[in-house]
């Protein structure tokens, strides 16, 4: 029997979903201007700046687009699985949350318009913005804190009406990408709220910068992870139904996210290797930690080529390979997160090089970084999002995928691959040439290494026109899944593989996992926060833009 | 928790070879001393650096043969001094403080890329080896004028 | 036209014993672990790579 879902529900997830793919558009048009402007095809007219676009596509792709369709996606597969409608709490929360962070990204948006906020999205100080913006920043969060708790009471209540019984992986999976991301927001509360508010207002007037920025990449690594872990979710829970088989180990999934709360958090460092102020020990240390938090995705590699396989070969596929022929090719919701697979193999390995301790000195801050979260957020992860619609829109509305809309949606898979292909491959190689990112157009006065630069600038200009063909695409899928025809699409949750074996019961033991997260974050800080505390000499505000 | 034998010998493959990059990067940092830069923790009153030694006369001196040092101001949009000059094979130690927001400081075609903090001393040693005009530019936005700001060094 | 409407999951699976009879308690991954094989081979190229890279630039 069909389990219908249920219509209030759907509502709140439908207007998470179009939020999220509002804030696509308008971050896509900036994002395709950046690239026009930096390649020197355009010039913009004087009263709108190159770092206000800039400021505007990482806001509203890296923050809002992502967070608002993480919470709606959870939110739904926490409505399913879990007793197949929210609690009434649980959906107060959810509406709670996104008024909350509605009303941060309208101010935000305005502040950054307005040019009063031209610091983007990462914030340093001391470029000091416009109060507002802070504030703005600080709604998105504590509106996300809200939802998040919403999942909590979901997950405890149907835990304490199911007692004895094992909680759905995906429930499971949602649980943990909250938790984590509770804990990293923490850093960038405690920045925002006791560090940037006072001093942006003037009531205090220095700041102390290595703290904020060290306060910034505690959360600004696990972040990173908030966006990848929705979309292991979709891979591990919801892609084995959508290809007809199963999946490979409940357990082995939920100790994968169980690594990616421990080890996603105790790194951020590995972003400040450049950077004075911190030593050389414990720089290294967070790079070792950050090591650990690979073998999380080396497992998920395995389990999704091991989910391909057995399905492939219960359908009597033969040879080393031949389980690859029997995959949905032309079934959208299959093909756009497997396209977002495939690119996580050189997005992860990119990600290890970043990570590398002192080989970052060859891709800091250039083009090449650039180029890798575009192809780990923008592609694996957005790829993924847009493979979800396909199925979700239409369960939550009540309508069905129609084969010209599943057509459409392998035509726009195909042309993001594309343009990320342009844009992101020129900028990994411009980068390993020492191209600087976030720059407009310059040629740094015609020296020869720069003009070097020009024809990838180019190229990534003409990825980011063929991108943007696909947002208009995508956001116009969006619109018209919810006109498709009217019938019942089931949520698409994958059952386990009847030769994995039971799931371990310590696995839902919280307070074992938030004590050993909490004891890593404690050792991996503690000492250089001293530090940074005690040796520090604060600096006042500059407004630069 | 059962692990199929495959994936055990993956896991293995997988976190050796993470374990033997982390190696190479521990040896070359704790024994060889390539490492990360700024190991020394310095710190400067940003407000006062034009009046603080050796920030307030930012310059090249000689250190030893072939071995200099550079006093570097970064500030919103560019670089003190503006210009550098040193013989092929020398090595530069280079002292960057900044008298305002975050900058870069990176010189193409090296391993020279450094951030340089307000309050912070940054520094880094490079031996240029080959002549040329190099470029040194910043690539930590800084404001509406980041992508001005640049200088070079000049090794003859 | 592919089938887009989504799969029950109650069709029968198992249509040999193929994978069964290749290990009597395992499932046959021959293909998972030279794909696995294959990507750890992608990294340590690019890996190596860059270190050379970075090695010729010091």
């Amino acid at each position: 029997m069909k389990q219908t879902f249920d219509r209030g529900d759907g509502k709140l997830v439908l207007a998470h979903v179009i939020f999220a793919f509002a804030a696509l558009l308008i971050g896509g048009i900036a994002g395709m201007l950046q690239g026009m402007v930096r390649s020197g095809m355009v010039t913009l007219p004087a009263n709108i700046g190159y770092y206000e676009l800039l400021t505007a596509h990482g806001v509203l792709m890296a923050l809002i687009f992502t967070t608002y369709f993480i919470i709606g996606f959870l939110y739904s597969g926490v409505s399913n699985t879990l007793g197949g409608r929210l609690y009434p709490l649980t959906r107060k929360l959810g509406w709670l949350g996104y008024l909350t962070m509605s009303v941060g990204t309208i101010i935000g948006v305005v502040v950054i318009l307005l040019g009063k906020a031209t610091v983007l999205y990462t914030f340093y100080a001391p470029m000091k913005a416009s109060p507002w913006f802070y504030i703005a920043l600080a709604l998105v969060v504590i509106g996300s804190w809200l939802s998040g708790f919403g999942i909590f009471h979901q997950y405890s209540r149907w835990r304490a009406e199911n007692q004895g019984k094992l909680s759905p992986l995906f429930a499971f999976m949602s649980v943990v990408t909250m938790l984590m991301w509770q804990i990293a927001t923490i850093g960038v509360a405690i920045e925002v709220v006791v560090q940037l508010i006072p001093w942006s207002f003037g009531w205090v007037d220095t700041i102390n910068v290595v703290l904020s920025r060290t306060l910034f990449w505690y959360f600004g690594h696990p972040l990173v992870y908030f966006w990848l872990l929705p979309a292991y979710i979709c891979w591990y829970v919801v892609i084995p139904k959508i290809i007809g088989g199963r999946i490979f180990s409940d357990s082995l999934a939920r100790l994968s996210f169980i690594l990616f709360l421990l080890f996603s958090i105790p790194v951020g460092f590995h972003h400040q290797l450049m950077e004075p102020g911190i030593s050389g020990f414990w720089k290294f240390l967070q790079v070792v930690l950050t090591f650990m938090v690979i073998v999380p995705s080396l497992m998920t590699a395995f389990s999704m080529f091991a989910t391909f396989e057995m399905n492939g070969r219960a359908k009597g596929a033969k040879g080393l390979f031949g389980w690859l022929k029997v995959l949905p090719w032309k079934d959208v919701r299959f093909f756009a997160p497997f396209m977002g697979m495939l690119v996580f193999i050189p997005a992860g390995a990119g990600g290890i090089i970043n990570a590398s301790n002192q080989m970052n000195a060859v891709v800091h801050n250039t083009l090449w970084v650039t180029g890798h979260f575009h192809l780990t957020v923008a592609t694996s992860v957005a790829l993924t999002f847009f493979g979800i619609i396909y199925w979700l829109i239409p369960t939550v509305t009540g309508r069905v995928l129609t084969p010209k809309m599943n057509k459409l949606g392998i035509i726009q898979t195909l042309i993001w691959c594309v343009g990320m292909l342009f844009m992101s491959g020129s900028m990994h190689t411009v980068g390993l040439m020492g191209d600087p990112r976030r720059t407009a157009y310059t040629t740094y006065d015609d020296h020869p290494d720069a003009v070097l630069w020009m024809p990838y600038h180019v190229a990534m200009a003409i990825g980011g026109m063929i991108l943007f063909v696909g947002v208009i695409l995508i956001v116009y899928n969006m619109f018209a899944l919810m006109r498709a025809p009217k019938g019942e699409t089931e949520y698409p949750i994958g059952q386990v593989s009847e030769e994995s074996e039971p799931t371990p019961r310590f696995l839902e033991r919280w307070g074992i996992w938030l004590g050993l997260a909490v004891a890593l974050i404690l050792f991996a800080y503690t000492i250089p926060l001293i530090d940074m505390l005690n040796n520090t000499v604060n600096s006042p505000g500059y407004v630069t833009w | 928790m059962h692990l199929h034998r495959l994936e055990k010998i993956w896991l293995t493959i997988g976190i050796g070879m993470l374990a033997v990059f982390l190696l190479v990067l521990g040896t070359m940092a704790f024994s060889m001393g390539t490492t990360t830069p700024s190991q020394h923790h310095h710190t400067i009153d940003p407000s006062e650096v034009s009046t603080t030694a050796p920030f307030d006369k930012p310059g090249l001196t000689k250190a030893g043969d072939k071995h200099f040092e550079a006093v570097m101001v970064a500030y919103a949009f560019g670089y003190e001094p503006q210009t550098l000059e040193v013989p092929a094979g020398s090595t530069v130690d280079f002292k960057v403080t900044s008298s305002d927001v975050v900058h870069g400081f990176s010189i193409v075609g090296t391993n020279v890329n450094i951030m340089v903090v307000p309050g912070e001393v940054s520094q880094i040693s490079h031996t240029f080896d080959k002549p040329g005009e190099y470029l040194i530019l910043c690539n930590e936005y800084c404001g509406t004028g980041h992508e001005y700001m640049k200088t070079t060094i000049v090794v003859k | 036209m592919p089938d887009i409407r989504p799969s029950t999951g109650q069709q029968p699976k198992r249509a040999g014993n193929t994978a069964r009879r290749l290990a009597k308690e395992e499932p046959a991954l021959k293909g998972t672990f030279v794909s696995v094989l294959l990507l750890a081979a992608f990294i340590a190229i690019t890996w190596i790579g860059v270190f050379i890279l970075f090695a010729a630039r010091n």
